[in-house]
């Protein structure tokens, strides 16, 4: 199948949807398909060849953060001159509610359209005024995917209508083994995050504020942290004694990253929510990491009811505190959940969810013709 | 002696009724202020909310495309329904959406192709110009009133009364360059 892949964030920016997009074009492409993939990237970027650039992405402020999107009448025609020439049986463009390249995709094509929704959230506030003016673009999608309940039910509540559940993948094979980094764990004493610092929803503060209650009574305990951010921010949240015992990685390459995971005794994932999947909490798996994480709907799932990771109350330090001084006292414990965690991985391979997507493919492609240039609405 | 004592007193009224005049007319200035800092705040609010409905029309009007629009509709959205404490943060928010959208390449020109775009152009660019100077205004009537307030009189004989002095309002609404060029 010649598949047409609509990324709406920087391309070079780490992030769980360009991963996600990634992780699937590969797939896709090992399992024979054709795919070209667009995306927002910087002049320099370098982008691997199924990858085309639809110029830069600029910062704006949107849903209370700043984001980096592809909008505008630039980024329309450069999304309109991909589809024209690329033929594709089908497209199928991620997240079309964010205001950037998915949405301009639906509005300049017409033909056979999957979409995924990744993102979850309780209430957007953009979307309740937004929502007519996506319509026309969004009527387009004749095949919906979202990648967890949560997104599933945001997109039902927002969007109205359904959509099929395909949960995120992972490339297991990929964090399997790692070499631990020079200085670090295991050694009973190291507890990892990874993810941004500076994005208050993934819960770093949450974690600092438990590290300092631990790194009184343990002396040798220190804190792993991975993930781009201001490092003075995070270190000034840090008791003054303690701050030595953290080590801030900044944003690191694939390979530390995958490193990293296998340099740590416990893995905590403190989001606050707003986590669709928790891509991070299965790499953490791949890699057998023994994992702390909050107990929000997605990652109790994804970790089998607690099955194979340990969970604590959402955004309570003590909470954390308690249960990762558990884990730290309990080897054989860790041993445990690390081995589980390998194994429900596996469900969540890449192979696994890249089929299940071809599947979805298979019911809105045949019924038409390909993918074609809608004249300007 | 007496023709003395007389004197004396006389000129003590004469001084009493002289502060009492001063105390009176300093009263009412601050009350005139206190009106004009209000008159100011009620065009700032009026501007500010003017502006997000033009962005919210703009947004709404299919001229731009949808992804455009989405970024417009929700930083005005935001701005719009803003608690009096994030009102600043939000409605700085939409002046840097509004750049960013306005300053596309050929803005103006698609819009003008438009035939309601040059009459909603023309809203926006009296929307944006008109929070600029209203909020110059506020923060001008904001200022004179907190100084008037601080007087040792005023803080003495609690002229001013209960009110708090008035909080200057920071927003960056520095205009998009396609709007200024208008």
């Amino acid at each position: 199948m010649k598949v047409g892949i609509v990324c709406p964030y920087t391309w070079e920016v780490p992030g769980g949807v360009q991963a996600h997009i990634r992780d699937l074009a590969e797939a896709l492409i090992e399992d024979g398909h054709e795919v070209s993939v667009i995306a927002p990237a910087a002049d320099d970027a370098e982008l691997p060849a199924y990858v085309t650039s639809a110029g830069r992405a600029v910062p704006v402020p949107y849903n209370g953060s700043v984001a980096r999107l592809a909008f505008g009448f630039l980024s329309a025609n450069r999304v309109r001159k991909w589809i024209r020439e690329g033929g594709f049986d089908v497209l199928h463009v991620h997240e079309p509610a964010v205001p950037s390249l998915g949405v301009l995709a639906c509005w300049v094509a017409k033909g056979p359209i999957v979409a995924t929704f990744h993102a979850s959230y309780e209430r957007s506030r953009a979307m309740s005024v937004a929502a007519p003016m996506l319509q026309s673009a969004l009527e387009k999608i004749t095949g919906r995917i979202a990648v967890s309940d949560a997104a599933r039910k945001t997109l039902v509540e927002h969007l109205g209508g359904d959509a099929v559940l395909i949960p995120n993948g992972v490339t297991v094979r990929r964090y399997a083994e790692g070499e631990p980094l020079p200085g670090w764990g295991p050694d009973g004493n190291v507890i990892g995050f990874l993810g941004r610092m500076d994005e208050p929803r993934k819960g770093l503060p949450v974690l600092l504020e438990a590290f300092a209650m631990l790194a009184a009574e343990r002396p040798a305990l220190r804190l792993l942290v991975a993930g781009p951010g201001d490092a003075d921010d995070v270190l000034g949240r840090v008791p003054k004694p303690y701050r030595d015992r953290v080590g801030l990685l900044g944003m690191v390459s694939e390979a530390d990253k995958v490193r990293a995971y296998h340099s740590v005794d416990v893995f905590c994932a403190p989001n606050l929510g707003g986590e669709s999947f928790g891509i991070v909490l299965t790499e953490a798996m791949s890699a057998g990491a023994p994992i702390l994480a909050s107990d929000i709907p997605a990652f109790r799932r994804v970790l089998g009811e607690g099955q194979a990771g340990a969970l604590f109350a959402t955004g309570d330090p003590a909470a954390l505190a308690r249960e990762a001084a558990r884990l730290l006292d309990d080897p054989g414990r860790r041993a445990k959940l690390s081995d589980e965690a390998r194994q429900a991985v596996w469900k969540y391979d890449w192979s696994t969810v890249a089929r299940e997507v071809v599947r979805v493919y298979e019911t809105v492609a045949h019924a038409e013709a390909g993918v074609v240039e809608d004249a300007l609405p | 002696m007496t023709s003395t004592l007389i004197t004396v007193v006389a000129v003590a009224l004469v001084a009493v009724v002289l502060f009492a005049v001063y105390v009176s007319w300093r009263a009412g200035r601050l009350d005139r202020l206190h009106i004009r800092l209000e008159t100011a705040q009620a065009a700032l609010d009026a501007a500010l909310l003017r502006r997000a409905a033009v962005c919210l029309e703009l947004a709404g009007s299919r001229i731009l495309d949808p992804a455009t629009s989405l970024v417009l509709a929700a930083a005005a959205h935001e701005a719009r329904t803003a608690g009096p404490d994030e009102r600043e943060h939000a409605e700085s928010d939409l002046s840097r959406a509004l750049r960013v959208v306005a300053d596309q390449e050929r803005f103006r020109e698609r819009l003008a192709e438009h035939p309601t775009g040059e009459a909603l152009l023309e809203e926006l660019d009296t929307a944006v110009a008109k929070v600029v100077y209203s909020r110059r205004f506020y923060n001008n009537a904001a200022a004179v009133t907190r100084t008037a307030q601080r007087r040792w009189l005023a803080r003495a004989l609690h002229l001013a009364g209960h009110t708090d002095p008035p909080r200057f309002f920071d927003i960056d609404d520095e205009p998009p360059e396609a709007l200024m060029a208008a």
